[in-house]
């Protein structure tokens, strides 16, 4: 995925400014920045959710060029706010909540097939959700429901996975389990882009994206001393970096 | 096992349907008719038949109406009569009643039908426009009021005009089942189905609304023109409605609130609860109001306008008003 000279306007304000970003194939690209850095538009530009000028691009075709249907099979997108949004009423139980990530793969009458029923399961295992398969997501705990939206957003089986936020509401042993699932799904060729407010989970990702007020801080790998730098001073130098064994922790200064 | 319990509560809603169905058939206000094939054949077939199933069948299409409303809006208090379409259509049979001649039975009920769609899509698009889009609750069921007042008294304005057929206007005002014909009975059949069946196919999108708008929007579903089409149908079911049994109120807004904590979350099944809870609704209101009085009968719409109100009274209290409800 790349993007040239991307621009995303929301009335007269500029929101992001002249992005030129590449998000490596088959590898974790984590969006961070402050609070209103553009993160979370700049996941929605991707997703085809918003309106932009200048170039994004998948393997070499613009993202404006596909149909709907074959942009859904393409990305998957994890909503920021999508476990909150229930309103009113009965909601839909877990199981169809997660069949509603099949709806790219089906034909016009949407009536799922035997291999949407096997993914779905497949997903709920994945994600440790299958027990809660018959429960409606209204009734769900934050943490069940998030994994609940995960096994959603997995059921899609597109190869681009974009995830706004995915920690929220996750306890600590299934943040842990969601690391296993990255690598589990880096493993089966995905490309993950995550926004992430948790640095030191941010800092396991191959890739940092870094934004601040809308235009590109820095980009390169979370490996590179460079980047610690270029992280550090994204936050003004209020935060440091250390070893913990194999990962990068940000310790507040 | 969910789909047992599924063919077990629509089975359990169809025999009720059934069952007052005969009910309508055999009770009237001038009393019991059990012999059926004998003297009171015609009272039966050509009165109470036709006026019993055409109670249903509006009361299932104001169903699925507010079904419709309620999810697409994500509004819980979206019904056809609060949201202009019903006042809507209502216009569109004055209109119809006063500016056009319309010589023959079909062409009437051509006219009628037509009149009343175009009334009700006109009515629910402009309480959508006054109230700047679906988002906001408040603003929306204000607009409606504000739509409904209006279009009401351009209703009015038709009766001043032609003051012969202020008592035609005034049945359709206060709902009535009493005129129900067979060709009425089949138009609505047909509509219901039709509605019904378009409905189900693309269900699946209001279904990944409760997600939210931008998951829907990234499932690969054109929610632009599924919403088009889904206004369509309402006012096709509010008008259809309207032009057969007058203004009916709050069936639309109960019927699916009835049924929505024996249906779950999938909109496939709620939309077809809503409808036989519509129909159910509508014709035990028919029966109260043949009945209660006997051998006086009151307009269908009071009694429906009484238990509706007492019971958005309740809804009142239960929701939390403000932004998105």
């Amino acid at each position: 995925m790349k993007t040239r000279q991307l621009s995303i306007y929301r009335g007269p304000c500029a929101i992001l400014t002249d992005l030129n970003l590449d998000i490596p194939q088959c590898q974790w690209t984590s969006i961070i920045g402050p609070n209103g850095a553009g993160k979370s538009s700049l996941l929605q530009a991707m997703a085809g959710l918003l309106t932009h000028t200048g170039s994004l691009t998948i393997n070499g075709v613009e993202l404006s060029t596909l149909t709907r249907k074959d942009l859904a099979k393409k990305l998957a997108w994890l909503d920021q706010g999508s476990s909150n949004s229930e309103e009113f009423g009965d909601s839909l139980s877990v199981y169809d909540t997660v069949m509603l990530g099949r709806l790219p793969h089906q034909g016009c009458l949407h009536l799922p097939s035997s291999a949407d029923h096997i993914s779905v399961k497949k997903t709920l295992q994945q994600t440790d959700a299958w027990r809660l398969r018959h429960r409606p997501l209204q009734e769900l705990s934050g943490g069940e429901r998030q994994r609940v939206l995960l096994a959603r957003l997995l059921a899609v089986d597109s190869d681009i996975l974009l995830m706004d936020e995915p920690l929220a509401n996750l306890d600590p042993p299934h943040q842990a389990d969601f690391l296993k699932w990255q690598e589990n799904l880096l493993a089966r060729g995905k490309t993950l882009v995550t926004v992430l407010h948790e640095i030191h989970f941010a800092l396991r990702a191959d890739h940092l994206i870094m934004l601040d007020k809308g235009k590109l801080h820095f980009q390169g790998s979370s490996q590179d001393p460079r980047t610690h730098q270029a992280l550090i001073a994204l936050f003004d130098g209020r935060i440091r970096l250390e070893k913990l064994g194999n990962d990068w922790v940000a310790l507040p200064n | 096992m969910q789909k047992n319990y599924f063919l077990s509560k629509l089975c359990g809603l169809l025999i009720l349907s059934v069952i007052l169905v005969v009910l309508g058939t055999l009770l009237g206000s001038t009393g019991a008719s059990w012999n059926v094939l004998g003297p009171d054949q015609t009272i039966v077939f050509d009165i109470r038949l036709p006026r019993s199933l055409g109670a249903y069948l509006a009361g299932a299409l104001l169903g699925l109406a507010g079904g419709i409303a309620q999810s697409l809006f994500r509004n819980p208090l979206a019904d056809p009569y609060l949201l202009g379409s019903a006042s809507g259509a209502l216009l569109g049979v004055g209109s119809i009643l006063c500016f056009a001649y319309l010589g023959n039975s079909w062409l009437e009920i051509i006219g009628l039908n037509g009149g009343a769609f175009l009334g009700a899509l006109i009515g629910v698009l402009a309480s959508l426009f006054l109230a700047g889009g679906y988002r906001s609750s408040l603003r929306l069921l204000l607009s409606g009021v504000v739509i409904s007042v209006i279009l009401g008294a351009a209703n009015s304005l038709f009766t001043f005009i032609r003051p012969d057929l202020f008592q035609s206007i005034q049945s359709f005002m206060l709902g009535n089942t009493t005129l129900m014909h067979w060709s009425g009975v089949e138009l609505m059949t047909i509509a219901l189905f039709l509605c019904l069946a378009i409905t189900l196919i693309i269900s699946p999108a209001l279904d990944a609304l409760s997600l939210g708008e931008n998951t829907a929007r990234t499932l690969g579903l054109p929610l632009d023109q599924l919403r088009l089409v889904l206004i369509g149908i309402l006012a096709l079911a509010t008008g259809c409605a309207v032009a057969q049994t007058g203004l009916v109120a709050f069936v639309g807004l109960a019927a699916p609130h009835l049924v929505r904590k024996i249906s779950g979350g999938r909109q496939r099944v709620q939309l077809i609860f809503s409808c036989l809870g519509g129909g159910i609704l509508l014709l035990s209101s028919d029966l109260i109001a043949r009945t209660l009085f006997a051998p006086l009968e009151i307009p269908v719409g009071i009694v429906t306008a009484v238990l509706g109100g007492l019971y958005l009274l309740v809804l009142l209290r239960r929701t939390p008003f403000g932004g998105r409800s």
